[in-house]
């Protein structure tokens, strides 16, 4: 399988980064060296082979369904960009 | 009194315990070594108020019988460690302005331990790196340099260069590091000092910036296998705030060291004696076997069958893990936002998102995407994990005929920057030792074994069984007696 430009600017978009025309031209080689290379992958018989799910075996804890901390609001938004009002500010999304 | 720069993590330790010098003395003099070497861009930011309250501390706590075990002890933390109240970037432009509200487990285990923090370290965006070209904020100069006069700048490795190339120019005398696929051990062993990564689940993941989460671990940087053994045991421990985290005590390390290998069986991997392998890294992978048979230990041949796709079942697995981690960097609730005039909620993540990260994040970040899009996720991330059952399993075989595995660390020594960066594939060619013990989630190891003819450190790496970290750290300092490893950088910076 090799992707072209259109392939590109569809990935690009799933993976909400702008793309120019240049970096699409550069980047459809570059990541079809790339794929050509871990197609590899497909030469190993896995018929009855599990999936990994756990590196290390280990049971997922569940913890109390419990407030755990709260009110802090302020700490929440100490980073953000654009807070407004006590909110994440973001730009306007209805028509 | 500059030796004082010299001296490890143990024997600052126990100078401060025994009145040799004082915490404040150390601290001061690493304050000051940092401070005169902003030529290797080693770090991001230095924070002496922080390794001096710490010294003061010590200083206190030796007063009143109250040391900790790593009293008057100050280190470099690697930048993808959250500090509280101290800008954490993972060496990004999209976590510019941001300051953690909290502390990593990690770092704040050691700070409970009595370390001090002399700064943030340098570091490939992201982690994603074998070079530290990737960091937002210039490349790590290794302090190493070949010696044919022609000075050339060096890699310090990655994606821990920041941290191996402080402790081998003595600003340090330890940091922490993460490994993914080779993190820790691939700049310990480009820079002549040893780095372990533990059992993954040792370290607690909680407030590390994640890049791969099923692999990502820390791990201890310093000068010595002891001193890794000290650090590695302040850092490791459950952690309830980790679902991932092992609920295990964590061992006497440090106590447990034994450098006779009588009894044990080290494993030679054939598969690991790759096309091309320069005639140096064999001769020190020779060189290794003769201290493990030396050291007691019993040598055999061992088989790794699925070696050859750990590298292309990692390049999928990180990536498409990735992905998912670096979805968070929106322009929303940290970091840098980009917003065009006119710009929609979409156009501003994606506007964010295309000036904040670099191009090896991109690149990572598009090709994880890809992997897990529709159509393609069971050609390429189901299988990728289907072979990384196998290789685990190739790992389990072994340990039937052997109790650890004896390879180098890395198949050359340090390249020069700029060498390898216009070919992402040559770049990830780098880990090609070190990434299946990562997928198969095994203790390991890089210990230096010696100097190449351009007079460049080449490291050994000894991969445990799981929970064996005893078993790893005990065959390195075998190893480290019999190399006599003592080159260290020239300082030039």
């Amino acid at each position: 399988m090799s992707v072209d430009s259109a392939t590109v600017r569809k990935i690009a978009s799933l993976a909400r980064i702008a793309v120019t025309d240049d970096q699409v031209a550069a980047m459809v080689p570059e990541l079809n060296n790339i794929l050509g290379w871990i197609e590899q992958l497909g030469e190993v018989d896995t018929k009855d082979v599990a999936p990994m799910t756990a590196v290390i075996p280990n049971t997922l804890r569940l913890r109390d369904d419990i407030v755990s901390d709260g009110n802090v609001r302020d700490a929440v938004l100490a980073n953000a960009p654009a807070p407004e009002h006590g909110f994440f500010g973001v730009p306007k999304v209805i028509e | 009194m500059s030796e004082v720069t010299d001296l490890g993590i143990a024997a600052i330790r126990d100078g401060v315990r025994d009145g040799a010098f004082s915490a404040r003395e150390v601290a001061t003099a690493f304050i000051d070594k940092v401070a005169a070497a902003k030529a290797l861009n080693a770090f991001l930011v230095e924070t002496p108020d922080h390794a001096l309250a710490a010294a003061d501390a010590a200083d206190a706590a030796r007063t009143s019988g109250d040391l900790k075990p790593m009293s008057g002890v100050p280190i470099g933390m690697k930048d993808l460690f959250c500090t509280k109240g101290v800008a954490t970037t993972a060496a990004s432009d999209i976590l510019g302005g941001f300051t953690p509200p909290y502390e990593s487990t990690v770092s704040g285990k050691l700070w409970d331990a009595g370390a001090g923090m002399l700064g943030k370290l340098n570091m490939d965006q992201f982690a994603m790196g074998s070079s530290n070209e990737t960091s937002a904020f210039g490349n790590v100069i290794s302090p190493w340099r070949r010696s044919d006069g022609g000075n050339a700048s060096l890699a310090p490795g990655g994606s821990s260069g920041g941290s191996s190339a402080a402790i081998s120019a003595r600003l340090c005398p330890g940091a922490t590091g993460t490994d993914t696929g080779g993190s820790i051990r691939q700049p310990a062993a480009f820079t002549g000092i040893s780095g372990i990564k533990p059992t993954y689940g040792r370290c607690s993941r909680w407030g590390v910036v994640a890049f791969a989460s099923s692999l990502d671990q820390a791990g201890a940087m310093a000068r010595d296998v002891r001193d890794c053994a000290i650090m590695l045991e302040a850092m490791a421990g459950f952690d309830a705030k980790d679902s991932t985290s092992l609920d295990l005590p964590v061992p006497d390390w440090e106590g447990g060291l034994n450098a006779s290998l009588k009894g044990k069986r080290i494993g030679i991997p054939k598969e690991y004696r790759v096309d091309n392998m320069p005639a140096e890294i064999d001769a020190l992978w020779e060189r290794g076997i003769a201290w493990v048979k030396d050291a007691g230990a019993e040598v055999v041949e061992v088989s790794l069958p699925h070696t050859k796709y750990a590298l292309p079942a990692y390049y999928i697995i990180a990536p498409a893990e990735a992905s998912s981690n670096l979805a968070r960097y929106d322009g929303v609730r940290y970091g840098l936002r980009d917003l065009p005039e006119g710009a929609g909620l979409q156009d501003m993540y994606a506007a964010t998102r295309a000036a904040g990260f670099g191009p090896e994040v991109k690149r990572r970040i598009m090709i994880g995407t890809y992997v897990l899009s529709a159509g393609f996720y069971d050609a390429y991330f189901t299988q990728a994990s289907k072979v990384r059952t196998l290789i685990a399993r190739d790992f389990d075989e072994a340990w039937k005929s052997c109790d650890l595995l004896l390879t180098p660390t890395a198949p050359s020594a340090a390249f020069a920057l700029g060498e390898k960066s216009a070919d992402p594939l040559a770049m990830y060619l780098n880990d090609v030792f070190t990434v299946p013990s990562s997928l198969a989630g095994l203790p390991a190891m890089s210990v230096p074994g010696g100097l190449d003819a351009q007079g460049l450190p080449l490291g050994l790496q000894v991969i445990g069984k799981a929970l064996d970290e005893q078993g790893v750290l005990n065959a390195c300092l075998a190893i480290e007696q019999r190399a006599g490893f003592n080159a260290r950088p020239e300082a030039w910076w």
